[in-house]
């Protein structure tokens, strides 16, 4: 070996070609750390889709799956539960991957404590609940219309106020967080955001 | 000889008074013994949602004729006045509370719901059929009546 191969080391031998190993083992070998990879990184994301992750910390558990239980989407007479990350969630690929990249700032406020305690948590409530409304918002309700989606809503078997509400919203480009806010989880002072709707206005 | 005496009508009276009392007052799980479960509470089937319901007195607070389970009633939030306030029950086609709501306890009227009519639910009530636990006489008042 001469002396211009020795300075180059082990990263310059990365891209030479082999010459111990045949193309088809190379492949092989490629395929299968493929699939490990792929197969761990799935298992991590599912991972941290289960409502026992999300309650793992303190702040969701005291705070928002309490209020969460007493709600329709954790018990009803069918038996059928949306979970957290049913409406927290998105369920395709890009939105998911980009959710959960969003998620490294709850991470941090983790750390901070930022919401540690039910009266930081109460404090903090309005913008928390904004976060998700502006979010809902801005993808249509995306979450709500895994299950919600209104093209299989027969407005005949609703109630009254339901029938009229529900066909003059969708004609008006409105979507459910617009008028379903605080079904899940106890509503924020609402002193800014409907003052007729609070004690003092 | 006085203290005594004292002494024993107190006693007396405690001993009768509370045997008494055993008898008449029960808990409200009943006269189930404390290590025994109680029996369930009935299972309510609320109205479901229906036009006004007729009064029965003109004074009456009108009847809630749909389900309010779950209705977050606090500091933060009147989930009833997001549809029932004047700001919002024409977009909701509700009934808007009456302008008594508005009066504060010195009489002074004010801009939004006065804090002692805030908990509706200490006058509207949502309806569901029960067996009534006391026998009624009661009818409404003749001019309410269905004629």
């Amino acid at each position: 070996m001469n002396q211009e191969t020795k300075k180059a080391g082990w990263w310059s031998a990365l891209w030479r070609p082999s010459v111990r190993y045949s193309v088809f083992s190379l492949l092989f070998i490629g395929f299968v750390i493929g699939v490990m990879f792929w197969g761990g990184f799935n298992t991590a994301m599912e991972a941290t889709n289960q409502e026992s992750f999300c309650i793992s910390c303190h702040e969701m558990e005291e705070n928002v799956y309490k209020e969460y239980k007493n709600t329709i989407h954790y018990s009803n007479r069918t038996g059928v539960r949306a979970t957290c990350p049913d409406c927290h969630v998105p369920k395709e690929w890009t939105h998911k991957m980009i959710r959960k990249i969003k998620a490294s700032n709850e991470l941090w406020h983790k750390a901070l404590g930022s919401i540690s305690t039910p009266e930081k948590f109460e404090a903090k409530r309005l913008e928390l609940a904004q976060n998700v409304w502006r979010t809902m918002k801005e993808t249509d309700s995306r979450e709500c219309r895994n299950c919600h989606s209104f093209d299989s809503m027969d407005y005949t078997k609703q109630a009254r106020r339901a029938i009229q509400q529900h066909t003059e919203g969708f004609d008006a480009g409105q979507t459910c967080i617009d008028c379903h806010k605080g079904i899940a989880h106890s509503l924020p002072d609402m002193h800014d955001v409907d003052p007729s709707a609070v004690i003092g206005g | 000889m006085k203290h005594l005496l004292r002494w024993v009508a107190v006693t007396l009276c405690c001993v009768l008074g509370h045997s008494v009392m055993a008898e008449e007052v029960a808990s409200l799980r009943g006269g189930t013994n404390i290590n025994d479960p109680s029996l369930p509470a009935e299972i309510i089937r609320w109205q479901p949602e229906s036009a006004p319901l007729p009064r029965d007195y003109v004074q009456q607070p009108p009847l809630i004729p749909h389900k309010i389970e779950g209705y977050q009633i606090n500091l933060n939030a009147n989930k009833c006045l997001t549809c029932h306030s004047w700001a919002n029950y024409k977009k909701a086609n509700a009934t808007k509370i009456s302008p008594t709501h508005f009066r504060g306890r010195d009489g002074i009227e004010l801009a939004n719901v006065s804090a002692r009519r805030y908990f509706c639910t200490q006058c509207h009530v949502p309806q569901a059929n029960t067996q009534p636990l006391v026998g009624n006489s009661f009818e409404s008042v003749e001019l309410l009546q269905p004629r």
